[in-house]
């Protein structure tokens, strides 16, 4: 943040140590969520797409389509501008309707693991069945 | 006296409860609602991976679950909201750029983002019904 010593700034300090205001977090909180929202686009249409491919597939047809390279790189891909999209969204939704501030910031932390923990847990599986099982 | 003079109806305030939502308000919160619908429905999607990764046997429950009539049911439901939250955030993505803002086009972008999605929905399943 720029400082102007020669304007006088009220406010400031009091505001400060309340934490209240702007965090300037805004600008890449909608920055993220647009770059997510193109990149979610091709992915998706190409998760359909796989799934309509892969319907009723065995477990050997499954996991011969999951081993290539390609194919385990967008699923990984998707999976982290999925849930980070969907994060942020949640983010907004909870700041929207949970008004009780100390309640606000437990469920937006715990949606942020959460999110993390499930992508990694879909990672941790989609690199098992790609290196073998 | 307690009746009041004028009988003009006064014009009342947007508040939810006494007024009726027009297209473009209804598709601005039905992009929120498919949106946490989606959280749940992706994951859910891609969870898919978890069974699959741990063994054929969860593999098999999973896919059997999946092509069973509610497991259906639930991809219909599934496809048709993240065909709707795409196409309506691509006008969203529009809308960041200050066009379709007006009132006539804003509503006329409403059909076209609805149709979109209906018919993508639609040869989604086609193809899935008839591959």
């Amino acid at each position: 943040m720029p400082q102007f010593p020669e304007k006088k700034r009220f406010n400031e300090h009091i505001k400060n140590a309340k934490g209240l205001g702007s965090a300037h977090h805004g600008v890449e909180h909608w920055m993220m969520q647009k770059i997510t929202a193109i990149a979610n686009f091709p992915l998706v249409m190409w998760l359909i797409y796989s799934i309509v491919k892969l319907q009723g597939a065995s477990y050997t047809e499954f996991v011969t389509w999951q081993a290539q390279p390609l194919n385990a790189i967008l699923m990984i891909l998707l999976v982290i501008s999925v849930s980070y999209h969907a994060r942020l969204g949640a983010q907004v939704i909870t700041e929207d309707y949970i008004s009780c501030k100390c309640l606000r910031m437990a469920k937006i932390i715990g949606q942020k693991l959460f999110f993390f923990a499930l992508a990694a847990a879909i990672i941790f599986s989609i690199l098992k069945i790609a290196f073998g099982g | 006296m307690s009746t009041p003079e004028t009988t003009q109806k006064r014009p009342l305030s947007p508040h939810l409860q006494v007024y009726r939502l027009p297209l473009t308000a209804l598709m601005s919160i039905s992009h929120r609602a498919t949106g946490a619908a989606l959280a749940i429905g992706t994951l859910l999607v891609l969870s898919f991976f978890l069974a699959a990764a741990a063994g054929e046997e969860t593999y098999d429950i999973a896919m059997r679950c999946a092509t069973s009539t509610l497991g259906q049911i639930t991809l219909f439901l599934w496809s048709a909201a993240l065909y709707f939250h795409m196409c309506n955030g691509i006008r969203h993505m529009i809308w960041d750029t200050g066009r379709l803002l007006e009132k006539g086009t804003a509503m006329k972008a409403n059909y076209v983002v609805i149709a979109a999605a209906i018919i993508l929905t639609a040869s989604t399943w086609y193809c899935a019904l008839n591959y």
